[in-house]
């Protein structure tokens, strides 16, 4: 029997946004807090969870046309290219560079390119996650 | 901030005795539900006002774990009750009133009369 979870789905609705601006928060923060690329991929991950198990997996896969595989894929390749773009300016492999700069809205701000490395890292973790969770749960 | 600490914890104590002494399923969830979330928002927001006044510190997390967790246990709880309920959980011996039972035998019926209809 079909139950009737209205109040599953409108507390999801809520919540999520809530996981994911949580989420985007401990990704930028990781590196003068703790936090990152991992911990921020895997609340992602469990947010797109959360969705799954208040709907069901075709709804989710309609609103989140996303193939995890090929996700997983593009955060290997975006970690590679920045640990290789060092050999382009004839320093060792993974050397890291960073500077300051005057954004708009932050004012001065220091970016790192270690933060594109995390971007590999929270891209593979929320593929590798949403591939197993889905495999293990499309089996009928 | 002591006051509102030693709220959260007595609260907290009174979910754990709740939980041994109360007879079913769904009392206890009530208890959980309930009393928890208010000892765990109380604790959360004394931490959040000690950082505050005390540190200087004006923590995010903190206002959002507090939103998050009043949103979430409530709904937490209630969909416990309803599992153990539709997994054919008997409620305690005093109870005289039951509204879910028969609501959900017209629901099977409606649906069985449907599946005949067609």
């Amino acid at each position: 029997m079909r139950t009737n979870d209205v109040m599953l789905q409108t507390a999801t609705k809520v919540v999520t946004f809530i996981i994911l601006m949580f989420a985007v928060h401990i990704f930028f923060a990781g590196h003068y807090t703790p936090g990152g690329g991992f911990v921020g991929g895997l609340l992602t991950a469990s947010a797109i969870v959360l969705l799954m198990l208040a709907f069901d997996i075709p709804t989710i896969k309609k609103i989140l046309p996303i193939n995890y595989v090929v996700l997983t894929a593009v955060g290997l390749l975006i970690a590679i290219a920045t640990a290789s773009a060092s050999v382009i300016f004839d320093v060792p492999f993974f050397t890291h560079a960073y500077d300051y700069f005057d954004l708009p809205l932050f004012g001065e701000t220091s970016l790192h390119s270690a933060l594109l490395f995390d971007i590999g890292v929270y891209l593979v973790v929320v593929g590798v996650t949403m591939t197993i969770i889905q495999t293990i749960g499309e089996d009928e | 901030m002591i006051l509102l600490i030693s709220t959260g914890v007595l609260f907290s104590a009174a979910t754990a005795l709740g939980l041994i002494r109360l007879p079913d399923v769904y009392t206890r969830t009530h208890a959980a539900s309930k009393s928890s979330t208010l000892g765990v928002l109380s604790i959360l927001l004394g931490t959040f006002v000690h950082f505050w006044f005390n540190e200087g510190i004006f923590n995010t997390q903190m206002v959002i774990a507090i939103a998050f967790l009043f949103i979430t246990q409530p709904v937490a709880g209630h969909l416990i009750g309803r599992a153990a309920y539709m997994t054919g959980i008997k409620v305690a011996e005093e109870t005289v009133r039951d509204d879910m039972g028969p609501a959900i035998g017209k629901r099977k019926n409606n649906q069985q009369e449907e599946l005949e209809n067609e």
